[in-house]
């Protein structure tokens, strides 16, 4: 059961940004949060989006994320024009298309690795074996099948990012977002987490990582760079690292 | 979403969190309690206010002979003997709903047992007062057609009479003395208490109607079967109105009256009493389920209190169920059904709690508590809506969050 990825197939690329533009209000003035974005991203790629805190990078991802919509321009996503869908329709694809690594894993404490990995599956009226089955293979993507009945607070951090991870992956997603995915954890794990990202890259899933880290960025094959809200930079990866070598 | 799954997520939120649970609940299980309890006392004081009215004659209507004038002088109602044994039997026979009708006369008399005397009211009925007045007799036995028939020297006495001429001893079989005439007490009747004017209903005797006007009392000069009152029982209460001008347009032409003629009689009866000690009684008990309501009400603040607590605590779980997919019904059905969740436990909770603290009540105080399902239903429906009303504000507020706000929330 793989997932249909990029169904628009090759003619068109996975992700399609056309003078984005994100403002924010505060009080009298406006910020421009981002600024005539206009990048493509095709099915398969593994993109590092980097720039310093305030740079329009989050802003970048929330929107590729389907969490937020843009303020001007648009955003294409399979092809399909997601700037005027309303939060059901977004959400939907939030669930069926995308999945989401979080910096601060955010995992919910009181239920088990099995139980969080789950999670998703209830918003699309999964059947309960089903919804066992899927998690627990994706729980051994990450190789973590047996932690399956720990919660949270029993594993350790690089652990609780792979539970995460399988999470993101559960629904079959044609593009994981990545926001600072190593950033609460240690060097030897971070490039354990970034093993397992490569990997699935390798079985043919987009990514997007955002990161503040250069080192994290050269695991990527391309690297956005963003300052004031603005797309500055947009590079292959000269000397590509490889998390199985670490 | 499913609302199975809905109902599982919220009953596995409230597990977590045990303490602040059963708190929450707490003022709802003490609202309902209150409301159910309120409310059985207050039926239940009701219903004894009506059922001693009812012990009084709340069926009954008193038909009283009417006054004369003499000279310009009215001699007020009672004064002549406009009514008669005649009438009662009229009224028996032909007005619709009524059960009997008994002709009574009275009058101040002393009575003799041995060396005790007892000054009482003597009453000459025939044996249709006793059912007239839902009265039985405790020993002995009541007046019978043939007492009437033969105009018999025997007598009943009431519970003051009895105790203040014999005593400890039974009364039936003795003789007495009634105007210096020997008569034989056949049966002593039973305790009525007081009526509404305070008066003591057992401070009585009766004899044979018939005994009473040939032997004891005599007869009006003007119509030897003329009676002071006819106390006629309705069947149906509710019909006591109807029942009442009936009888006084059978008593009007019965009278020759013309019209614009003044009744030669009048009528009263108990309803009115007993409509309003029945009001006052009802509002007793709205102001007794008021005050248990608005502890609902209460329990109800507490409810969402704790749930807005609880979604500002559970921001973050809100942002990253949003992001993964959940929509803002989704989010919003979960904290609703958590909310009545709390809400409805409480509510059951909060019945049995009732029903139990109705019984020790009645049981402690010796009060009469009713309860019934008309205050049960609408106290656990009442407390169903308190859990959405007051759950809706925080799950709404839960359900607008913005996914990435949430998400960043510290």
């Amino acid at each position: 059961m793989r997932p249909v990825r990029g169904g628009a197939g090759l003619e068109s690329p996975l992700i399609e940004t056309r003078q984005l533009g994100k403002d924010y209000s505060l009080g009298d003035h406006v910020v421009h949060a981002l600024r005539d974005v206009s990048v493509t991203i095709g099915a398969g790629e593994m993109v590092a989006v980097m720039g310093p805190s305030g740079s329009g990078k989050s802003t970048f991802m929330t929107i590729l994320g389907c969490l937020d919509t843009p303020t001007t321009g648009q955003y294409r996503l399979e092809g399909r024009d997601v700037s005027g869908l309303d939060d059901d329709q977004l959400s939907a694809i939030r669930n069926r298309r995308i999945g989401f690594v979080f910096q601060q894993f955010n995992l919910l404490p009181r239920i088990t690795a099995q139980g969080n990995v789950e999670m998703p599956l209830l918003y699309r009226d999964v059947p309960a074996r089903e919804r066992h089955e899927r998690a627990r293979r994706k729980l051994e993507v990450v190789g973590l099948a047996t932690r399956a009945e720990h919660r949270p607070s029993q594993l350790s951090g690089g652990q609780q990012q792979r539970v995460a991870i399988a999470r993101a992956l559960v629904n079959d997603p044609v593009l994981l977002l990545a926001d600072e995915p190593t950033g609460n954890l240690d060097t030897r794990t971070s490039a354990e987490i970034m093993a397992v990202v490569q990997a699935l890259h390798r079985t043919g899933l987009t990514i997007v990582l955002v990161t503040h880290e250069p080192d994290i960025a050269q695991y990527a094959q391309r690297i956005l760079s963003f300052r004031d809200g603005e797309l500055v930079g947009d590079e292959p990866v000269q000397n590509r690292r490889d998390a199985r070598a670490a | 979403m499913k609302l199975a799954t809905t109902v599982q997520m919220a009953a596995a939120a409230l597990q977590t969190n045990r303490v602040r649970t059963a708190l929450t609940a707490l003022g709802v299980i003490i609202g309902v309690g209150a409301v159910v309890t309120m409310m059985a006392i207050g039926a239940g004081a009701q219903s004894r206010v009506a059922e001693q009215i009812r012990s009084l004659g709340s069926n009954l209507i008193i038909v009283l002979s009417g006054s004369i004038t003499a000279g310009g002088v009215r001699l007020g109602s009672g004064s002549q003997l406009t009514i008669t044994e005649d009438d009662a039997r009229a009224i028996q026979r032909e007005v619709t709903g009524v059960d009997v009708a008994a002709p009574v006369i009275r009058g101040g008399v002393q009575v003799v047992f041995g060396n005790s005397n007892w000054s009482t009211a003597l009453q000459g009925v025939t044996p249709e007062y006793f059912r007239a007045r839902d009265w039985d007799v405790t020993s002995g036995r009541a007046l019978t057609q043939d007492d009437q028939d033969t105009a018999a020297k025997v007598t009943v006495l009431g519970q003051t009479v009895a105790d203040n001429l014999f005593g400890a001893t039974d009364p039936v079989g003795q003789t007495v003395r009634i105007k210096a005439a020997p008569f034989t007490v056949v049966g002593v009747l039973s305790r009525k208490g007081q009526s509404t004017r305070g008066e003591d209903q057992d401070d009585t005797l009766m004899i044979p109607l018939s005994t009473a006007q040939k032997k004891v009392l005599g007869t009006s000069q003007a119509n030897a079967r003329s009676v002071a009152t006819i106390l006629v029982k309705v069947a149906d209460p509710a019909r006591l109105g109807e029942a009442e001008s009936d009888i006084r347009r059978l008593l009007r032409e019965r009278h020759h009256l013309q019209p614009g003629q003044d009744d030669d009689f009048a009528t009263r009866n108990l309803s009115e009493i007993l409509a309003s000690q029945e009001a006052a009684s009802r509002v007793l008990s709205l102001l007794l389920a008021a005050v248990a309501a608005v502890s609902l009400v209460v329990g109800g603040i507490g409810i969402m209190n704790i749930m807005l607590v609880s979604v500002t605590e559970r921001t973050r779980e809100i942002g990253l169920r949003r992001a993964v997919g959940a929509r803002r019904r989704d989010i919003l059905g979960q904290f609703l059904l958590e909310a009545m969740f709390v809400s409805l436990a409480g509510g059951l909770i909060g019945i049995v709690g009732g029903i139990a603290g109705s019984y020790a009540i009645g049981y402690i105080f010796e009060w009469s508590v009713l309860i019934s399902w008309s205050a049960v239903v609408p106290a656990f429906l009442f407390a169903a809506a308190v859990g959405v009303f007051f759950g809706y504000y925080p799950a709404r507020k839960a359900s607008r969050l913005k996914p990435i706000e949430a998400l960043r929330y510290e």
